[in-house]
């Protein structure tokens, strides 16, 4: 449960692992003196300042929507408009990402609304030429269990 | 531990000064300052400067070789968008200790213009649409949006306090926009991140602002006490921790905790507030910090913008300035400059905007990072 960094491919995010096999992960910490889960790995719990008893955990990639904005203006060459979101994952952590596969309306996008992290390769290359890998949020599939 | 006071203050026009170097402005603030209290450089025991793009370029100094080099301390201080107010923070303290009696604090900014780049990290992926939006606006819309989602506070009601802010400048001279935006003129500006219209998004600007800090009874020795307010509170706090902070950029906490201390340090509370300047980086945190500084309960802060509350002539005005959406945000400078607003008021010198009867006043500006910084400063009777 620690994080994996592979020597082919890079990550979007310090609490993203990518290892050379197998799929990527979501990497939390939990400390075992307050119980609160953390983003990533840590030397000591940003809530209680432990250091003893924090357990590396890997987060889910279910969530619920909790904030967004819709965003129309960003660096040249983003493309707009896209949500920028703030889910709450199953079981804690809570993770900021972009949510596709909406539409972009603030007006019909709930807080609540069940969301799915999909990992995803992304379109771009480090600066020593590895492709990229990352997340998104897209709404829960719910109809495929039922 | 002695009193502190401020004793000389001034503030340039903020506006575009492409022509004109970061140490030329900041020494004209400097100068204004010093010339505001009737001293000279020779009489500083020490200078704090207040900047953030070139702080690795000690501006402190180069100021100093255009205003009097007299070999004082000269600390370059940089803390986000709190850099003005941890400066004068930092000369409190050194006044506070008995190490200095009096202290020049100078805050300058050249901005970039358009979208800030937060930073982080250099491996040459953007993330920016990727990781949601690092972009200023956004990190702010968002936190607006937590606090509609949780209250049904409106755009229209975010919208409100632009037109507010702009209604402000309108009487301060010193603002780079003096200009009325009705509510409809806000609301279908350019959209840059929901809720924020172009027109809610804080100006950035060149400008700086500068204040003289003595002990109160070097001030009464040197017959200046007419003039000066009094530091009745300077509270600095870093981001306590919170559950969702990683990934939603939590203004509250931080400001809550400083304000808490603030209040307690001045004994005070928030109705014995007579104005306040705080930090309206974009329409949606100035809602928050309604609520944050306790001039209503949580979920009010909408209501409070409806009844016109904060307005000039209501209950508690905020950004009589114009605030950083009218008057602008030269980030080194803005901390220092809600000061000298304030000051302008306690001295019953604000003109067209004076908040009448004005005794204390309250300064607020938040850093990301995030930091926290506020003032209460209390006319001399």
């Amino acid at each position: 449960m620690t994080l994996e960094l592979s020597n082919d491919r890079c990550s979007v995010a310090p609490y993203l692992s990518v290892p050379n096999e197998g799929p990527p992960t979501l990497i939390g910490t939990r400390c075992g003196v307050c119980d609160e889960v953390l983003l990533g790995e840590r030397v000591a719990c940003g809530n209680c300042g432990g250091r003893k008893s924090l357990e590396a955990v890997t987060l889910s990639v279910k969530g619920k929507l909790y904030a967004f904005s819709v965003v129309y203006r960003s660096f040249p060459g983003v493309e707009t408009p896209f949500v920028s979101a703030i889910v709450d994952l199953e079981g804690g952590g809570t993770l900021k990402g972009t949510l596709r596969n909406v539409e972009p309306d603030p007006h019909s996008l709930k807080q609540g609304m069940p969301v799915d992290v999909v990992f995803a390769a992304i379109d771009q290359k480090d600066n020593k030429g590895r492709p990229c890998t990352g997340y998104f949020f897209e709404p829960a599939d719910q109809d495929q269990w039922g | 531990m002695t009193n502190v006071v401020i004793v000389g203050t001034d503030m340039i026009k903020f506006g575009r000064f492409p022509d004109r170097s970061i140490e030329a402005l900041g020494a004209e603030a400097a100068l204004m300052a010093l010339d505001d209290c009737g001293l000279s450089i020779n009489d500083m025991d020490a200078m704090y400067c207040g900047n953030l793009m070139y702080a690795p370029h000690m501006i402190g100094q180069r100021i100093m070789k255009e205003i009097g080099q007299t070999g004082i301390p000269v600390m370059n201080v940089t803390n986000a968008c709190a850099t003005g107010a941890a400066a004068i923070r930092e000369a409190w303290i050194g006044i506070k200790a008995g190490v200095y009696d009096t202290v020049l604090c100078v805050g300058v900014e050249k901005m970039p213009q358009g979208l800030l780049d937060p930073g982080g990290e250099d491996d040459g992926i953007q993330r920016e649409g990727i990781l949601g939006s690092g972009l200023m606006p956004c990190v702010f819309a968002e936190a607006g949006m937590e606090h509609s989602l949780k209250y049904g506070t409106s755009f229209e009601q975010f919208a409100g306090i632009s037109v507010k802010n702009h209604h402000h400048s309108t009487m301060n001279p010193k603002a780079m926009y003096q200009i009325e935006t009705p509510l409809e003129m806000v609301m279908e500006a350019e959209m840059i991140a929901y809720p924020n219209t172009k027109l809610m998004c804080s100006v950035n600007v060149d400008g700086s602002a500068a204040a003289v800090l003595m002990s109160e009874d070097k001030a009464r020795d040197m017959g200046l006490l007419n003039r000066a307010v009094r530091i009745k509170a300077s509270a600095l706090t870093s981001d306590p921790y919170s559950q969702r902070n990683h990934a939603l950029s939590d203004w509250n906490s931080v400001t809550r905790l400083c304000a808490r201390q603030a209040y307690e340090q001045a004994g005070c509370k928030p109705e014995d507030i007579d104005l306040i300047e705080l930090h309206d980086c974009f329409a949606t945190a100035e809602m928050l910090h309604y609520e944050n500084l306790g001039l209503c309960e949580d979920g009010q802060a909408g209501r409070l913008v409806d009844e016109g509350e904060t307005t000039l002539g209501g209950r508690i005005p905020v950004n009589v300035s114009g605030g950083l959406l009218s008057k602008g945000h030269p980030i080194g400078a803005t901390g220092i400059a809600n000061v000298v607003e304030i000051i302008t008021h306690l001295r019953d010198e604000a003109a067209e905007r004076q908040v009448k009867d004005a005794r204390l006043g309250l300064t607020h500006v938040v850093g990301a990072g995030a930091a926290c910084a506020i003032h209460i400063l209390e006319r001399i009777e």
